[in-house]
């Protein structure tokens, strides 16, 4: 049956080559755990993204009952989290994936860095890869607030106050992100919001589907 | 064919065990947030209490309209929701207390709302009308009677509940 509707599409679309492109390739024994198990440091990169879309699909589902209000987002949090069934652990992947993926992409960053794997012609990569770093520092700083309690609210008041240290720009900087001078409240809500679910993983796509080429198109690099 | 022995090759067995692996992490991982998402459809339905709206003795045979409150909770907002019937005395000494919702879009009707269809309910939008026991005129836009309240009667006064809908005619 599958088979049946897969050569159907096959017959008119030629989808084969693509995805033959995509997940069909071989894997260099070096960085194979079968072959050397300390080749699983080969294996954060991966995790990572798999992190990243348990996040993003967590994320998905969670606004379906989150209000970014200062009135009701607390209130709208206490209510999945209480009352809807399951919304307790769909926020407990968010919330404990959140520090997964950072930890992963950390390690992931270590061992390009003591593999020298950054070196020529991969610069560039490590260069996208360190933007994604800060697009991923920047979806956690963000998803913080969101819950809008105590710890949030203080934590976001700290983050607010560091941005200000941004030598001459500080100032605006720090408005452009609080949305008010004084305040950090109703706008910064919002703002902290439209950034974590629109422009940070709008940002986050771009750079990952140029990281992903980016290694199709340069391969692995070779063994130490 | 079942004599022979059916040779499982390394390729396949890594294949089913990795799809096997791969659907059951996937299962892991989507079965809480789809049931996050179909709590809703799951809720039972609830039947709403009875709330005390007008003595029974100022009602008339003629259709009079009734407004009373309710506290209303929709998951993380609690407010007072109005509520509003055309209640009437029937022929046979029962009472009759309508919802005033069209069944054709939703606006809401009232009794003798147009000059032209004395003894009718009569919507505005797109000129419905129902006779009084709250049966559609054939041939309008709505498509079934007026939803009719859970009614009681305790000492004299008339409580009402949850509107229910009646069939199309
Ligand atoms: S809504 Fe009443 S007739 Fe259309």
């Amino acid at each position: 049956m599958m088979q049946k509707i897969y050569d159907w599409v096959d017959e008119r679309m030629d989808i084969t080559p693509l995805w033959r492109d995509i997940a069909d390739h071989e894997v260099p024994e070096h960085v194979n755990p079968a072959h050397h198990f300390s080749a699983f440091v080969y294996c954060f990169g991966g995790l990572t993204f798999f992190v990243t879309v348990i996040q993003i699909l967590s994320g998905m589902f969670l606004t379906m009952y989150y209000v970014p209000d200062i009135e009701n987002a607390w209130k709208s949090v206490y209510y999945l989290q209480s009352e809807v069934a399951s919304g307790q652990i769909v926020r407990g992947m968010h919330h404990w994936g959140a520090s997964v993926v950072i930890v992963m992409l950390f390690l992931h960053t270590l061992r390009v860095f003591f593999q020298g794997a950054y070196k020529k012609p991969r610069e560039l990569n490590w260069i996208v890869g360190v933007l994604l770093f800060f697009v991923m520092l920047g979806l956690g700083f963000t998803g913080y607030l969101l819950p809008w309690d105590n710890k949030a609210y203080f934590a976001t008041q700290v983050g607010l106050q560091i941005a200000e240290t941004t030598p001459f720009i500080g100032d605006s900087v720090k408005i452009l992100l609080s949305g008010d001078a004084d305040i950090v409240g109703a706008q910064t809500l919002t703002r902290f919001f439209a950034i974590h679910v629109f422009f940070l993983p709008a940002a986050l796509f771009g750079l990952m589907a140029v990281h992903f080429i980016m290694i199709r198109k340069q391969g692995i690099s070779g063994p130490l | 064919m079942s004599e022979k022995k059916q040779q499982v090759s390394r390729r396949q067995f890594l294949n089913y065990t990795l799809t096997g692996v791969g659907g059951f992490m996937a299962a892991g991982m989507l079965t809480p947030m789809i049931r996050m998402a179909v709590d809703p459809v799951l809720q039972p339905k609830k039947s709403g209490d009875l709330v005390a709206v007008v003595e029974v003795d100022k009602l008339t045979t003629e259709p009079q309209r009734f407004d009373w409150e309710i506290d209303q909770v929709d998951a993380w907002y609690e407010s007072k929701v109005t509520k509003t019937a055309w209640v009437f005395i029937q022929e046979d000494d029962s009472i009759l207390a309508l919802s005033p919702i069209c069944t054709h879009l939703g606006c809401t009707v009232s009794w003798e709302g147009n000059e032209e269809y004395p003894n009718q309910y009569y919507c505005p939008c797109h000129g419905g009308r129902y006779y009084k026991n709250g049966v559609n005129v054939p041939g309008l836009p709505p498509p079934a009677p007026l939803a009719v309240y859970d009614q009681d009667v305790k000492d004299g006064t008339l409580y009402l509940g949850k509107a229910i809908s009646r069939k199309g005619a």
